[in-house]
C-alpha cells in the first residue's frame, strides 16, 4: 500500500499555517498599536512641554520675556533621545528659537493646540504649536510656542514593542504547532482505535463493527461493515463450494468403496479378493489425499491470522487420543497417555489437527498389538508432546524429508496415507513458534515425533 | 572688567555666527607615517593632551594628527560656519549637544562606543570620554586659621565672617565669556538656591572673573587669590603635582557636585571619518580605562567620596535651555546683578 | 443392532445397508430429514448415521434442533475435511463423525465405541448356550465368569456368534478382521483363533476346526 500522505501531517500543516497567519496578524496589529501609542505619547509629552513653556512667558515693562523652563526640555530628553527644535513667536516676530522652523505654517489661534508632522533640516518632525495671549503693557499680544521633536524615539519604542510582539508571536506559533501535533493525534485517535479493533479481530471474525465513533467515521464504518458483509458472503460461498465439491467427490468414492467391500465379502477367488483390496486401497489413498489438501488449505488460511487462546495441552491430548481410540483399536493398538498440565497460547482447531495427524500417522505405521505413548510435559520454556510408536522407525530419514509435502516414509510404502499430514503438523507448530522433530525411539524399536510449543 | 569686550563678542558668536574666522589659541601638527591626517579641534590645552596624541600615534603610526586649541564658543561658531574638522572635543557639553541637535554631527558606532553607558552618549552623535568635577581651590596660606568649609553654606559663612581677608581675593569664571563657567553656573543655579546666595556674597567681595581654570589656579598658588570657585578638577589635580602645588588645597564641597562630561563628536563636514573614528575610539577607551593613563579623570570613577552622587550633567535637550538667548540674557542679568553690586 | 441411516445418495446408502446387514445389523434407510423424523418417531434405534448434506437441509442443523428429543447416539457422515468440519459436527451434539469414504471396520469400531459410551441396551446380547455375549460391552458372561476380549478377538467371536454352527472359511474371517491396507496372511487367522480358544477354554463355547473348510462354533 502506498500512502498518499498522512492525515496527521496534513492537519498539522494546515493548523500550523493558520497559526502562522494568526501570529503574523497579531504581530502586525500589536506593532501598529504600539506605534500609535508611541505617537500619542510623544504628542502628549510635546503638548505638556509646550504648555510649560507657554506658562513661563510673561511680560515685563511692556516687553515679552521668557526663561525657558528647564523641566520642559528635561522632560523631552527623559523620554527619548530625539532632537528638539523650538520657536517662540509673537505677532509675526520670532522671539527666540529656530527661525525657519515654522515656515509655511500659520500660527494657531489663541487657545488652540495643533499637531503637525513636518520636516526640518531634512528630518521628519512632530511639532506642536499653541498660542497664548500675553498682556504686554496695555496690549494683548499672541505668543505662539512651537515645539518639535524628531521621531526616532517613536520608531525605537515601536520597534522594541514590535520586536517583543514578534518574539511573542513566534513563541505563540511554536506553541501552536506543538499543540497542533497533539490535537492532530487526539483527533485521529478514534481512527487508530478503530484500526486496532479491526486488526485485533480473528481471521474469521466478520461481524459488523459496532463501536462508538465520531460521526465523521460513520461512513467509513458503514463501508467497512458493508465490505465485511460482502466478504463474509463470499467466504460463505467459497466454503459452501468446497463443501459441495468435497461432497460431490467423496460421496461417489464412498459408494464405490462400500460396494467394493460388499463385493469383497461375496468374492470367492483369491484373485478377485486381491483386486478388490487394491481397488479399496486406491480409493482410500485418493480420498485421503483430497482430504489433506483441503485440510492444508484451511490450515494455511487460519495460520494467516492465528488466534491466541489458552489451551491446556493435557486436555487436548486426551481428547485427540479418545477420538482415535477406535481407529487404534482396530489394530489392537493401545494409546498410553502420560500427561501433566501444560498450557500454550494458540489456535485450538489447528493444534488439534496437528496432533491428530501425527497420532494418526503413528497408528498407521504401527504393527498390530503394539503400544503408542503420548506424553505431555515441559522442558524449560517449551511445552513438549512426544508421540512414540513401536513401528519400523525412521530408517535414517531426516525430519525435513519426512515433513516435506507429499513425502512418505520409505519404510511404509504399503500404508495408505500421504506425508501431507506431517507437513500440516509442522506448519501449524512453526506458526505457533514451535516445531516438530522425528527421531528413533530411544527405548528401542520405533520412532518418536516430538512436538514443541512455547509455554503460555 | 578685563574680559568684558571679548565677552560681548563671544555672546554674539553663540547665536549670530558672525565671527569671520577661528581664533586659534594654539596649534600643533603631528605628522604620521602615512599620508592620512586627522584634524582635531579641542578646548583642551596642548600640553595636557599631547601625551595622548603620542600614545595614539604609537598605536596608529600611519595617522597624522593636526591639533587645534580654541575656546568652546569659538569651536561652536567654527562648526556652525562649516569649517572642516574631523573631530571636535569640548568641555562645553551644552554647545556640543546643540551642535548635535542642530544636525552638525554625524553618527558613529563601534565596539568602543557600544561599551559606553547610556548617559555617556547621545544618539551616537555625542560621546563623553571624561567626567570632570567642578571644585574649589583654596590657598593654604590665605586660609590659615580658618576651618576649611565642607559645604557651600559654610563657605558663605566664612566669606561673610572675614570680609577683609577675602576682599578681591575670590576668583570665579566670568560666565559671560567662559562656556564652561556658564555651564557650571547654570547647572548649579538649577540644582540649588545656595548658588545665588553664594554669588551675592562673592559679589560683595569684588570678585575677580576669569576665562579659564588654569589662570585661576595659578593665582591661588601665587596667593593672589584666596579661593577659586568652580574650577575644573582635572586641571587642579594636575597643577597640584607641579611647582607650588603644595600651596593650594582642592575642596570638593559635599552638598553637591557638578560633573561635566568632556565630549567628542565627528562633524558632518569631517573628511577623514575613519581616522576620526579611530581617534574617538582611543579617547573612549582611555576614558573607560580602569587605571588612569592620562591627564583626565576617568569617565566612571570608582569612588567619588565625600560628595553626594548627583551624577554627571545629563546629555539632553535640557542643555539647550540656557543657550537660548532670552534665557541666557535673563540668567546673565541676574548673575551680573549678583556679581556687580558696588 | 438397529441403525438409522440418513443418506440421500441412494447407491451409497444401498451399499452401506447391505454391508451392515452382512454384519447382522438391522438398518432403516431415510433419504431425507423428513423421512428420518418419521422413522425416529416410529421406532427406536441404537444409532443414527447422519449425513451432513441432505436435500431438505443440513444434518447438523437438524441435529442441533432435535437433540433434546432424540437420545440416540449420532455419528455424522461428512464429506468435508477434518479441520473445518470436526468442531462444527461435535458442537452440534454429534457423538462422533466419520469422513467419507470410510472403512467399514472403522465405522463399526466407532459405532461400538459410541454405543458403549452411551451405555448400550439389552437387545444387543447373543445367547450362546449357557453363555451370554454382550455386543455392547464386548464381554462374555457364563455363570459367575466374565471374560474380556481384545478388539480382534472380539470381532472374531462376534462373527462366530452370529452364525452358530455355520462353517466360516479363513478368507471370510480375514475380510471381517483386517483392514484392507494391511497384508495379512491366512496364518494370522490361526493365531487369533488359537487365542480365542484359550480365553474360551473355561466356558461352554468351543471353536472347532473343520479341516480344509474353516472353523465353526459349537456350544456344549
Amino acid at each position: 500500500m502506498n500512502p498518499t500522505g498522512s492525515i496527521r501531517r496534513r492537519m498539522t500543516i494546515s493548523l500550523a499555517l493558520v497559526a502562522a497567519l494568526l501570529s503574523l496578524l497579531s504581530w502586525s496589529m500589536v506593532a501598529s498599536f504600539a506605534r500609535q501609542a508611541a505617537e500619542r505619547t510623544q504628542d502628549n509629552i510635546l503638548a505638556a512641554s509646550a504648555t510649560i513653556i507657554a506658562e513661563a512667558i510673561r511680560s515685563e515693562g511692556g516687553e515679552v520675556r521668557l526663561e525657558l523652563p528647564y523641566a520642559a526640555f528635561a522632560m523631552l530628553g527623559a523620554v527619548s533621545e530625539d532632537r528638539v527644535f523650538y520657536q517662540i513667536e509673537t505677532a509675526g516676530e520670532i522671539l527666540t528659537g529656530y527661525e525657519d522652523l515654522t515656515t509655511g505654517s500659520i500660527a494657531p489661534a489663541a487657545g488652540e493646540v495643533r499637531f503637525e508632522t513636518t520636516e526640518y533640516l531634512d528630518v521628519p518632525l512632530r511639532m506642536v504649536r499653541m498660542t497664548r495671549t500675553v498682556l504686554a503693557g496695555e496690549e494683548a499680544v499672541p505668543v505662539t510656542v512651537s515645539l518639535a521633536q524628531t521621531r526616532n524615539g517613536i520608531g525605537t519604542i515601536a520597534g522594541d514593542l514590535s520586536e517583543t510582539a514578534a518574539a511573542l508571536s513566534v513563541a505563540f506559533f511554536v506553541l501552536a504547532v506543538a499543540l497542533t501535533g497533539f490535537v492532530a493525534q487526539l483527533s485521529l485517535r478514534p481512527l487508530n482505535e478503530l484500526a486496532q479493533a479491526v486488526a485485533r479481530r480473528g481471521p474469521t471474525d466478520l461481524r459488523p463493527v459496532r463501536r462508538q465513533a465520531p460521526s465523521e467515521l460513520t461512513p467509513l464504518i458503514g463501508s467497512l461493515n458493508r465490505f465485511m458483509e460482502r466478504l463474509a458472503g463470499s467466504l460463505r460461498r467459497s466454503e459452501e463450494f468446497i463443501a459441495e465439491a468435497a461432497h460431490r467427490v467423496r460421496t461417489p468414492l464412498a459408494t464405490v468403496r462400500a460396494q467394493a467391500e460388499v463385493a469383497l465379502h461375496g468374492a470367492q477367488s483369491h484373485d478377485d479378493k486381491q483386486r478388490l483390496r487394491q481397488m479399496i486401497r486406491a480409493i482410500d489413498e485418493s480420498s485421503r489425499s483430497a482430504g489433506q489438501l483441503l485440510d492444508h488449505a484451511t490450515v494455511a488460511y487460519r495460520i494467516e491470522d492465528l488466534s491466541r487462546d489458552t489451551i491446556n495441552l493435557a486436555e487436548l491430548a486426551a481428547s485427540v487420543a479418545a477420538a482415535l481410540e477406535p481407529t487404534a483399536g482396530l489394530k489392537d493398538i493401545e494409546i498410553r497417555l502420560e500427561t501433566s498440565d501444560v498450557a500454550t497460547l494458540g489456535d485450538k482447531v489447528l493444534l488439534e489437527s496437528a496432533l491428530r495427524n501425527v497420532l494418526d500417522n503413528a497408528i498407521k505405521y504401527s504393527p498390530d498389538e503394539t503400544q503408542i505413548s503420548l506424553t505431555v510435559d515441559q522442558q524449560g520454556d517449551m511445552a513438549c508432546l512426544r508421540i512414540c510408536d513401536q513401528g519400523p522407525g525412521l530408517a535414517g530419514q531426516s525430519t525435513t524429508d519426512l515433513t516435506k509435502r507429499f513425502a512418505r516414509g520409505a519404510t511404509v510404502t504399503d500404508v495408505v496415507g500421504s506425508g501431507l499430514g506431517l507437513t500440516i503438523a509442522s506448519e501449524v507448530l512453526q506458526a505457533h513458534g514451535g516445531g516438530i522433530e522425528l527421531a528413533d525411539n530411544p527405548k528401542g524399536q520405533g520412532a518418536c515425533a516430538i512436538l514443541t510449543l512455547p509455554k503460555a | 572688567m578685563r574680559y568684558s569686550d571679548i565677552a560681548k563678542g563671544l555672546i554674539l558668536a553663540v547665536w549670530a555666527s558672525a565671527l569671520p574666522a577661528l581664533e586659534v589659541e594654539d596649534r600643533k601638527s603631528y605628522p604620521g607615517e602615512g599620508g592620512a591626517m586627522i584634524s582635531v579641534l579641542s578646548t583642551a590645552d596642548l600640553d595636557v593632551f599631547e601625551p595622548f596624541i603620542r600614545q595614539f600615534q604609537q598605536d596608529q603610526p600611519a595617522i597624522g594628527v593636526d591639533y587645534t586649541v580654541a575656546s568652546s564658543t569659538e569651536i561652536y561658531a567654527a562648526i556652525t560656519e562649516g569649517m572642516k574638522f574631523d573631530i571636535v572635543l569640548s568641555s562645553a557639553m551644552d554647545l556640543q549637544f546643540q551642535l548635535a541637535n542642530d544636525g552638525y554631527a554625524q553618527a558613529y558606532g563601534s565596539d568602543a562606543t557600544a561599551r559606553l553607558p547610556d548617559w555617556a552618549q547621545w544618539r551616537d552623535l555625542v560621546f563623553a570620554f571624561t567626567s570632570e568635577p567642578a571644585v574649589a581651590v583654596i590657598s593654604r596660606e590665605r586660609f590659615s586659621g580658618i576651618d576649611l568649609p565642607a559645604t557651600r553654606q559654610e563657605l558663605i559663612s566664612i566669606l561673610r565672617d572675614y570680609p577683609e581677608r577675602f576682599d578681591q581675593s575670590v576668583g570665579t569664571y566670568d560666565v559671560r565669556t567662559s562656556g564652561l563657567g556658564y555651564l557650571f553656573a547654570t547647572q548649579e543655579a538649577r540644582n540649588s538656591d545656595v548658588f545665588w546666595r553664594l554669588s551675592e556674597v562673592i559679589g560683595r567681595l569684588q570678585p575677580r572673573l576669569y576665562c579659564c581654570s588654569a589662570q585661576m589656579i595659578d593665582d591661588v598658588i601665587s596667593g593672589e587669590l584666596a579661593i577659586a570657585y568652580n574650577v575644573l578638577g582635572s586641571y587642579a589635580e594636575r597643577r597640584r603635582t607641579q611647582e607650588g602645588g603644595d600651596r593650594m588645597e582642592i575642596l570638593q564641597l559635599e552638598d553637591f557636585g557638578n560633573n561635566m562630561l568632556r565630549t567628542a563628536l565627528i562633524p558632518r563636514t569631517a573628511e577623514n571619518v575613519t581616522g576620526a573614528g579611530a581617534f574617538l575610539d582611543a579617547l573612549i577607551l582611555a576614558g573607560l580605562a580602569e587605571e588612569q593613563t592620562w591627564a583626565f579623570p576617568p569617565l566612571q570613577p570608582h569612588a567619588r567620596q565625600g560628595t553626594p552622587e548627583f551624577g554627571p550633567i545629563r546629555l539632553g535637550p535640557a542643555l539647550m535651555v540656557h543657550l537660548d538667548p532670552l534665557t541666557r540674557r535673563a540668567f546673565l542679568s541676574s548673575w551680573e546683578d549678583a556679581m556687580e553690586q558696588e | 443392532m438397529r441403525y438409522l441411516l440418513v443418506e440421500d445418495h441412494a447407491e451409497l446408502a444401498g451399499a452401506v445397508v447391505q454391508r451392515l446387514e452382512i454384519d447382522g445389523h438391522a438398518v432403516d434407510h431415510a433419504p431425507d430429514l423428513a423421512t428420518a423424523s418419521a422413522c425416529l418417531s416410529a421406532a427406536e434405534y441404537d444409532l443414527i448415521l447422519l449425513d451432513v448434506m441432505l436435500p431438505d437441509g443440513d444434518g447438523r442443523e437438524f441435529l442441533a434442533a432435535s437433540r433434546d428429543r432424540i437420545a440416540t447416539p449420532v455419528i455424522m457422515l461428512t464429506a468435508r475435511s477434518q479441520v473445518s468440519d470436526r468442531v462444527g459436527a461435535l458442537d452440534q451434539g454429534a457423538d462422533d463423525y466419520i469422513t467419507k469414504p470410510f472403512d467399514f471396520a472403522e465405522l463399526e469400531a466407532r459405532c461400538r465405541a459410541v454405543i458403549r459410551r452411551r451405555g448400550g441396551s439389552a437387545r444387543n446380547e447373543i445367547a450362546l448356550g449357557k453363555a451370554v455375549f454382550d455386543l455392547t460391552s464386548g464381554q462374555l458372561r457364563e455363570r459367575d465368569m466374565t471374560i474380556e476380549f481384545r478388539n480382534r478377538e472380539l470381532r472374531l467371536l462376534e462373527v462366530f456368534a452370529r452364525r452358530p454352527g455355520q462353517i466360516l472359511s479363513k478368507a471370510q474371517l480375514m475380510d471381517r478382521l483386517f483392514s484392507y491396507d494391511s497384508d495379512v496372511t491366512e496364518n494370522a487367522i490361526e493365531v487369533y483363533v488359537a487365542r480365542l480358544r484359550k480365553k474360551l477354554a473355561a466356558t461352554s463355547v468351543r471353536i472347532e476346526t473343520v479341516r480344509g473348510l474353516g472353523y465353526r462354533v459349537e456350544i456344549a
